[in-house]
């Protein structure tokens, strides 16, 4: 079945159908994607802190162009916000998590040679990367990159000739989103077809690990949801290229009345949400599901609550797809329609809370392992509590309003989804980093990385809070033109402090990945003790994945300190005793 | 991969697509919803020629299904999906006629004549035919495979592939011209 000895530099590095190549391509662009996206929020972070001060470092990464003198131009600053968001959400985040973890873990987590389809495996990474490219080249376009917001709300985004963002720039975005839809939707297909059929013998769907549960119904979701932002996308195309109106009416430029008459840009905001909000668990659940395993693996315990967490998972799901509204509490919508939303969306605080609590309960007397990756997992636990609270607020309609699009929002999202992910997201490079590449990460960088990190990162988010209670409104150019705000500006020096701290150190985590690719202490098969069926694969990395025959499961993944057992971890792979019960 | 594993793969591969595709024009549609409640909102009778789209495509999903019937029975299904293959050109060429038709009426897609009803008119027809347009060029395969004597009563998975797609395509026509017949009166 191994075939990888008849494998070119070519196919082996680049047009790879191994499964565990696309995940590190996917890894390595994504963490690219990263560093370029949180250069972003520094540079901006240097306008808001020190409004209209000049700083060498903006004129050296944008030039005289977009920083004249070394001061940011108001146009660049919203350029700069939209394409930090969009690279963030969906490069860093989407792209860059899911494609890595599903595509190293499920075949190596349920038991499988490959995915279903290694061809379409393969174009899902191309497309990702040709997205890529053309949101690059948008940076390097004359009149900059798309400024609509990640959310490129019309008529901004609709109209070429409202800022200069808004034209190709805006175009570019639009084209490599689509590329991007392309290639998750490729990606989704194929992960759910490769769960639901390709488990090897015995690992039943009440045995697989939560990570498997959790990256099937992100893709579950990301097939449903995203087609629906590709019609959104393609009726503002229509709107920008070809003169339609579906988004725009009655507007005015320079004095010139527009053709535009009957369009509604409130329709874009309900087509734009119904996959925005899904999009928030895109970006949660593959966390969820690395953490879960993580937290057990170091907790040397089993998940407490199983069947919960997974039950938690589909019920976050399922209602993720009907709390849209909560975004759009000031469009004038219906109360009694507020109302409704309110509801739904509190109640997605119900499987929160239960996936807290059993993290709570596994954690609770273990002999925990505080390897780095079990720090970032507690990290997570932490950031989702904090974060979940101040949705409670935010998914409220009376309280929501007062805060609407103010610094509340921007810390809340953060927190919750933005640090909740990104900390799965290193949990599960630190974890799987000895089974991608043969080698150990170092600990003691992780240790830093992860204190300074956590530190910093609510240094940045907590405190926007209270600019958000004080009235600061979100993407804002310049705070200092007005006096009521004068106050804040303190906060927001300290805010810019540990932006720039917490980005430094990232670049300790990146010297600690690519060093101990080639220079970090080889590992051991199973270097956590871990149950799961990746664990059995040599460290000689083979397309196949396993010499010879795959392994049959004979147990859950869970099955830590087990109570007879003469070690503290029973692989999944080892058959039940005469007498011994499964969980 | 076995064949019972190989082809349940590729048909959820499929299901799982058209469930995709499905949300895609659930999100045109609902916007279609939304925005005819709103003012503006134009009102017409659809083409006759869409009438004739509708029924074409019905019958060519007849034709499938006999196909597939004929090859469980080790008959040749060529003669039936290579006539769904020109029933499909002809659903194409109705809906054609029924833009043209729209044009003469001086309902545009965009520009001063247009309106919204009309303009989502042409993006939902549009992008249906985008679909059938794959649907063709996979019955075009499919005919060429047919007609090389590929299908067997026991393996015949190109057959399954595009009868399911083309199913759907007939499902989602049907569902689109009964929709768009409400929305616009």
């Amino acid at each position: 079945m191994s075939d990888h000895h008849n494998e070119t530099f070519i196919s082996k590095y680049i047009f790879s159908l191994d499964h565990k190549m696309i995940a590190k391509q996917f890894l390595i662009t994504g963490m690219f994607m990263g560093v370029v996206g949180m250069l972003m929020s520094i540079l901006f972070r240097l306008q808001l802190s020190n409004p209209g001060e000049s700083f060498a470092i903006l004129e050296w990464f944008l030039g005289d162009k977009w920083a004249p003198g070394g001061v940011l131009d108001p146009n660049m600053y919203l350029a700069l916000v939209t394409m930090h968001g969009t690279i963030l959400i969906f490069w860093v985040l989407t792209a860059g998590l899911t494609g890595t973890f599903a595509n190293f873990l499920i075949p190596l987590q349920i038991g499988a040679r490959d995915m279903a389809s290694g061809f379409i495996n393969m174009l899902s990474y191309w497309f990702f990367f040709a997205a890529t490219v053309v949101l690059l080249i948008s940076l390097f376009v004359e009149t900059g990159p798309a400024s609509a917001g990640w959310t490129i709300y019309p008529p901004l985004s609709a109209l070429p000739q409202a800022i200069p963002g808004s034209g190709l720039g805006q175009d570019l975005w639009l084209i490599s989103m689509t590329l991007f839809i392309v290639s998750s939707l490729l990606g989704g297909l194929n992960y759910i077809v490769t769960i639901l059929n390709l488990r090897t013998k015995g690992m039943s769907m009440s045995r697989l690990p939560l990570t498997m549960w959790a990256l099937l119904i992100v893709a579950i979701l990301g097939v449903l949801s995203f087609p629906v932002l590709l019609s959104a996308s393609l009726l503002l195309i229509f709107d920008r290229s070809f003169g339609t109106s579906f988004y725009l009416s009655d507007i005015v430029i320079g004095g010139e009345a527009l053709h535009h008459t009957g369009g509604s840009p409130i329709l874009f905001e309900h087509l734009f949400w119904f996959l925005g909000h899904p999009e928030v668990y895109i970006i949660l659940l593959p966390a969820l599901g690395i953490v879960s395993e993580i937290i057990s693996v170091n907790s040397r315990k089993p998940i407490f609550g199983y069947k919960a967490m997974v039950i938690s998972l589909i019920a976050i799901a399922f209602l993720s797809f009907i709390v849209w509204g909560h975004h759009m509490f000031i469009t004038g919508m219906d109360p009694f329609l507020g109302s409704v939303f309110t509801f739904t969306t509190l109640l997605i605080a119900i499987p929160s809370a239960v996936k807290v609590f059993n993290y709570l309960a596994t954690l609770w007397r273990a002999s925990i392992r505080f390897t780095p990756a079990m720090l970032f997992a507690i990290g997570f636990v932490s950031t989702f509590i904090t974060g979940g609270l101040t949705g409670l607020i935010l998914g409220d309609s009376a309280l929501d309003i007062n805060v609407h699009d103010t610094y509340f929002v921007v810390g809340h999202f953060h927190i919750v989804m933005g640090l909740s992910a990104i900390y799965g997201m290193f949990a599960g490079v630190y974890h799987w980093f000895p089974k991608m590449y043969g080698r150990m990460m170092n600990k003691k960088l992780g240790y830093f990385h992860f204190w300074v990190t956590f530190i910093s990162a609510y240094g940045v988010f907590f405190p926007m809070h209270f600019l958000g209670l004080a009235g600061l409104p979100r993407r804002y150019y310049t705070n200092s033109a007005f006096p009521m705000f004068d106050g804040l500006s303190d906060i927001n020096e300290i805010i810019t402090f540990f932006a720039i701290l917490g980005g430094v150190v990232q670049l300790l985590f990146i010297f600690n990945f690519f060093y101990s690719i080639f220079k970090g202490t080889k590992a051991t098969e199973n270097p956590w003790r871990s149950n799961t069926l990746e664990w059995t694969t040599p460290i000689e990395r083979i397309h196949g994945n396993w010499p010879g025959k795959i392994p049959s499961v004979h147990r859950w993944a869970y099955d830590y300190s087990k109570p007879g057992s003469d070690k503290d971890f029973i692989p999944q792979t080892e058959p039940l005793k005469e007498g011994e019960t499964e969980h | 991969m076995n064949i019972k594993l190989r082809n349940n793969t590729f048909k959820q591969l499929l299901w799982i697509g058209m469930a995709g595709i499905s949300m895609f024009f659930a999100g045109l549609t609902s916007a279609v919803i939304v925005r005819s409640a709103e003012r503006g909102w134009d009102t017409f009778v659809l083409p006759e020629y869409f009438w004739c789209s509708t029924v074409v495509i019905i019958f060519s999903s007849i034709l499938l299904v006999l196909s597939k019937r004929k090859v469980k029975r080790g008959v040749s299904p060529t003669p039936y999906i290579f006539s769904t293959l020109i029933l499909g050109l002809f659903f194409a060429y109705f809906q054609f006629k029924g833009w043209g038709q729209l044009i003469l009426e001086g309902r545009y897609f965009v520009g001063p004549g247009s309106n919204p009803a009309s303009s989502f008119l042409y993006v939902l027809t549009f992008a249906h035919l985008i679909h059938v347009l794959g649907g063709i060029i996979s019955l075009i395969v499919v005919t060429i495979k047919s007609s090389q004597k590929k299908y067997t009563k026991e393996d015949h998975l190109g057959i399954e592939l595009i009868s399911i797609y083309w199913h759907f395509l007939d499902v989602l026509w049907v569902y689109l011209f009964i929709f768009l017949l409400f929305s616009l009166k």
